[in-house]
């Protein structure tokens, strides 16, 4: 390093520092590459692209001081707060594996620059500014650590995922569910139908879709009657607790209140929400849940916008984390293997990051900082999107237990109709667990056991023949940089 | 009808060695088998009799079976289900609950329904067996 290269990576201190003019970040004091952070900063990790000429360490202090403290140019006033505590700190920067001119940025956040239990307040910050700075090409957050001192100032999720089962007497399996198709068009009489012979046939949720709301087609006040008559009938035929999730995602709060003590009142056990009524909205959506004992179900609307490209937006990793926060209980995170993106081990390390207790370090699902959550329930990752029956064995492989499978199209367009689409997914779900529990390698012998399970189900039979050869085999752009290397001992 | 709560009621009835496997399977991951019965089979029925405590320190698959043989030959025409429980921090709940039992005709329920005003209904769910007193509620083939 030549003697300037250095001069613009050392923070000056003093009168040097606040003489009025601009300096680098780095000069400035958001380059500390040999502070260790305390248990108790927010840490947020930053895939960075400088422009042509920005150096790396230079680009991630600049993220740390837009993302904090700092402006364009020096200001005097710095110096009438504890102005050192409050800067961000870049502590360390790594050259992506594999690809030239990124980089991965660590930086650290002293707890005092958030509101407690404020995702508004904790993103304003974290993603507010930073992303349209000029010195980077792209800036991609891939993940965050909370310290328990910051977690404990969340309600977290309001039901979780144990006491979710619990409510619903379910236990052992994934549940099932299956969104309402066509999404759009059905009167709430006919929506009602579906919902009925989705849930007999063998479901244990059906779903409103993303943009279901209050549409000349079918009101909401239509729509939730039909659909809880629709669920109590189910109920009664089966013997089982269903439930559909209601959409009550709507222009204000103050509909959206409306809509979901409507739901409540009319005996439904789940509400749900959309990713775009905004981060505050859904702490206070969660607040509600709380509040009226029911399950929060929040459909990711418009995540992709922001966590597809791996180059520039905020990893669904995060997203997940901040969800968890934030309180709901279902969330949808990727199948791995039906029509939407998702790579195995992204997925899991969402996954991972929504249901476990901890998170250990784990690069090659792209789990980046150990998290302890800190008593947080579970929230239960929802996977939906181009599933079907024939793929049991590998979601079950993938996903584990505590999940919900949605089949949409996989139970409504099943050739003997709704109930036997329902049916078909159950039986094939139902003998899928019961083989693993017996030890077999559901792997490879997953199309043996569901060919075995499909002789005594007719519907299963069906199904099979319908899908079992559908794949969407497509390579994912969100994958982990790290890839396992063998331990030579 | 056929009630379907329980992990695997969808599959034809289990024999007792594939219950057994499962058994094995409980143990395996460091769970507490137990037995419940009723008589009461509404899904929103928590409560079912327990058949002795959680089995906490029967550590094979054959001392429980023996125990589920014996609630079959006391209740043979109950509602029986086998629950594994893991007290594991942050679970502490059931992890497998599945039917074993379940008497020879399941009448099923009626749904009952209370119109209310702006067209909104209050549902009862009902089981007809549950019209007659506990213990007399379902007979023998």
């Amino acid at each position: 390093m030549n003697a300037t290269a250095a001069e613009h990576k050392r923070t000056k201190t003093g009168a040097e520092r606040y003489r009025a003019g601009v300096l680098k970040y780095a000069q400035m004091g958001y380059w500390q590459p040999d502070y260790v952070p305390a248990l108790t900063d927010v840490l947020a990790l930053f895939r960075i692209t400088p422009q042509e000429g920005v150096e790396p360490e230079e680009a991630a202090a600049a993220v740390a001081g837009e993302s904090s403290t700092a402006t364009w140019t020096v200001v005097w006033t710095d110096r009438l707060t504890a102005c050192e505590r409050y800067r961000a700190k870049a502590y360390r920067v790594d050259p992506v594996p594999g690809s030239p001119g990124q980089y991965f940025a660590y930086i650290a956040y002293d707890l005092d620059l958030f509101e407690p239990g404020s995702i508004a307040n904790l993103t304003a910050s974290i993603i507010g500014n930073v992303f349209g700075f000029k010195p980077l090409k792209a800036l991609r957050l891939e993940d965050m650590r909370f310290p328990t001192a910051y977690v404990k100032t969340f309600a977290g999720p309001a039901t979780g995922i144990v006491v979710e089962r619990e409510r619903l007497d379910k236990f052992g399996r994934p549940l099932l569910g299956a969104t309402i198709k066509p999404k759009l068009g059905l009167s709430g009489r006919n929506y009602g139908r579906v919902v009925y012979e989705a849930l007999k046939g063998g479901l244990d949720f059906t779903k409103d879709d993303e943009n279901i709301n209050s549409q000349p087609f079918m009101h909401w006040r239509d729509r939730f009657l039909y659909c809880m008559e629709a669920v109590n009938r189910a109920q009664a035929a089966s013997g089982e607790v269903k439930g559909h999730y209601l959409n009550v995602t709507a222009g204000t709060m103050e509909d959206m209140y409306e809509r979901a003590e409507f739901a409540r009142d009319l005996g439904s056990v789940i509400v749900m929400i959309d990713l775009v009524i905004g981060y505050t909205a859904i702490q206070s959506m969660s607040r509600w849940a709380r509040r009226n004992d029911m399950i929060l179900h929040l459909h990711r609307a418009g995540h992709s916008t922001y966590t597809r490209q791996k180059s520039h937006g905020v990893s669904f990793r995060v997203i997940s984390k901040w969800m968890r926060l934030a309180g709901v209980d279902h969330i949808h995170a990727g199948t791995v293997v039906g029509k939407l993106e998702g790579d195995p081990n992204s997925v899991q390390g969402f996954y991972n990051v929504l249901r476990e207790p901890h998170n250990p370090v784990d690069l090659q699902r792209g789990v980046f900082f150990e998290q302890d959550w800190a008593g947080l329930y579970g929230v239960m990752p929802v996977a939906s999107g181009g599933i079907h029956a024939g793929q049991m064995h590998q979601l079950l492989h993938y996903l584990g237990e505590d999940t919900i499978l949605q089949f949409g199209g996989g139970t409504i367009g099943h050739p003997m109709g709704i109930a036997a689409g329902a049916t078909a997914n159950r039986v094939a779900l139902e003998a899928m667990v019961l083989a693993r529990n017996e030890g077999r390698d559901i792997w490879h012998e997953g199309p043996d056991i569901l060919a075995a399970a499909a002789r005594d189900c007719a519907p299963l039979r069906a199904a099979l023949d319908t899908w079992g050869e559908v794949t969407f085999n497509y390579a994912s752009t969100d994958t982990p940089d790290f890839v396992p290397t063998p331990q030579v001992a | 009808m056929r009630i379907t709560q329980g992990t695997f009621s969808f599959l034809p009835e289990l024999s007792d060695e594939q219950i057994s496997r499962q058994i094995e399977y409980s143990l395996e991951q460091g769970w507490a088998v137990s037995i419940e019965y009723t008589d009461d089979p509404h899904p929103r029925n928590t409560y079912w009799e327990m058949f002795g405590m959680p089995m906490f320190d029967i550590r094979d698959a054959a001392g429980i079976m023996g125990e589920l043989a014996s609630c079959r030959k006391t209740f043979p025409n109950h509602y029986i289900k086998v629950n594994a429980f893991d007290a594991t921090r942050g679970r502490e709940s059931l992890r497998l609950s599945f039917i074993v039992n379940r008497p020879p005709r399941e009448p099923g329920f009626a749904l009952v329904r209370q119109e209310g005003p702006g067209r909104a209904l209050r549902y009862t769910t009902r089981a007809y067996a549950a019209d007659r007193p506990e213990g007399e509620r379902y007979s023998g083939p």
